[in-house]
């Protein structure tokens, strides 16, 4: 779970780094070069294999844990009292995932589709991402399912990032806290970036 | 019940019922009127035994012994919680003073898998000692008292393994986890004695035997919560479970078996 929640995580610093491509407010120039980048270099088609295959493990390791968790405790407690003892997103990185997955079907539908058919069609040198960008991002059911998305991206990180290091056994008075801190600071910059895309595109901030 | 304070409350107690291991269980109300606040939770619960076997009604079963805080045998999920609303304390050191009059109090047995009913509010939680007999233990010969300081071993790896060694395995850490996972116990126990000279020779097959063991035994996996060490009345810090999980890590990559 660890390992791939941080191979995750290192997929989402180059993604978002993509997406601030548009705060150039250049007409999407910039943001189409890297996009045209990204869908046309051989090395990053070979990685998003890998991927997706990081995505199916983590999603596979996630459900084989909760089954497991599930039958350690076949009957539950009448009262639990986990707001004593624990953060509400820390016990619920399950509902949070499951949020995340159906937010990336609706992404990959939006995006992802329109990329790969344009590699199929051998259009992909005309294939303008900003343009689609500004379509999906004109209506207003999309702007919120987004924010949705990347809300449930933030608390999944919130204690996803720091949770990865304990898992591996990173854990150490010298350095603990400082992973602690740093997973704050980048689950909450990263989402602000992510959120910022549909909310100034909306706002017809960036055009 | 020597309280020398006049205080007294009311409270209404929920208590979990079941006859054995196979039969099903059911809450049951009991009206507990003019409580001593100097009276501890299994003082109540005496008191209350008292009045159902006066009144020809079978007692709750519930685990205790020392009533110090040191033997790890009281559990109860009070309200909850394992071992009551109070941090670093167990259910015997839990006072009737942390309630308030007109309170109700829902109290349930630890819910686990691997901890089954065995009466009321009794479980059965030897799976913990079958884990300590898969691996908790140092089989080399350490000599006499006196020997055991021939070995010079650094003040914070001794702080360190006596803060793990403090675990009394009354197992709050499996009732407060919403996996009901029992690493907290487990890596305590490895810790105590992987931080030691002695604990070395054996090491890797302690880590992999026992945490071999606490999947069999039904326990569930860890998600980094973090409620066991919250709810932990010995304090047990997760740096343990890191810690294992590291001895695991290396143990499984070197092992020349």
């Amino acid at each position: 779970m660890g390992l791939t929640g941080l191979f995750l995580v290192s997929f989402l610093v180059v993604h978002v780094g993509i997406n601030a491509c548009i705060f150039f407010n250049d007409n999407g120039e910039t943001f189409n070069a890297a996009a045209h980048f990204m869908a046309t270099n051989p090395i990053i088609r070979i990685m998003e294999i890998g991927l997706f295959l990081g995505l199916l493990l983590h999603v596979f390791q996630a459900l084989t844990l909760t089954l497991e968790n599930k039958k350690a405790r076949p009957i539950a407690y009448a009262i639990v009292k986990g707001s004593a003892n624990s953060s509400w997103y820390s016990r619920s990185m399950g509902i949070l995932g499951s949020l995340l997955l159906l937010f990336l079907v609706v992404h990959l539908g939006n995006f992802w589709i329109g990329t790969k058919m344009a590699q199929f069609n051998g259009t992909i040198n005309e294939h303008n991402t900003f343009d689609e960008l500004r379509e999906v991002f004109s209506k207003w059911y999309f702007v919120i399912i987004y924010l949705i998305g990347v809300f449930s991206l933030m608390y999944h990180l919130l204690h996803g990032f720091q949770s990865a290091f304990q898992t591996l056994g990173v854990n150490h008075k010298k350095y603990t806290p400082a992973i602690k801190k740093v997973g704050i600071w980048f689950s909450v910059i990263v989402c602000l970036l992510f959120a910022a895309m549909p909310i100034t595109m909306f706002l017809g901030i960036i055009k | 019940m020597g309280g020398n304070s006049e205080k007294t409350i009311n409270v209404t107690l929920k208590v979990w019922r079941q006859r054995n291991a196979n039969e099903k269980g059911k809450f049951e109300n009991y009206e507990m009127k003019g409580v001593s606040t100097d009276m501890s939770f299994l003082e109540m619960f005496d008191v209350l035994n008292d009045r159902l076997i006066t009144e020809g009604k079978d007692p709750i079963a519930f685990d205790h012994d020392c009533r110090e805080g040191i033997c790890g045998m009281c559990s109860m999920y009070i309200n909850g919680q394992p071992h009551g609303p109070k941090q670093g304390v167990t259910t015997c050191q839990l006072h009737m003073r942390s309630f308030s009059d007109g309170d109700s109090i829902i109290v349930e047995p630890w819910r686990s898998a691997a901890f089954p009913v065995i009466k009321d509010l009794a479980v059965n939680r030897s799976a913990f000692d079958r884990i300590i007999s898969a691996g908790g233990f140092i089989s080399v010969n350490t000599g006499n008292a006196k020997d055991a300081n021939n070995i010079l071993i650094p003040k914070d790896a001794a702080d360190k393994a006596f803060e793990a060694a403090a675990c009394i395995g009354c197992g709050a850490c499996v009732a407060a986890c919403k996996n009901g996972s029992a690493m907290l116990f487990v890596s305590a126990k490895v810790s105590q004695l992987a931080l030691l000279p002695q604990g070395q020779v054996e090491k890797q097959d302690r880590v992999l035997n026992m945490v071999k063991h606490m999947d069999e035994e039904g326990f569930g996996n860890c998600t980094n919560t973090g409620a066991c060490e919250a709810e932990c009345p010995k304090g047990i810090s997760l740096e343990n479970i890191a810690r294992m999980n590291r001895e695991y890590l290396g143990a499984s990559f070197t092992q020349n078996k």
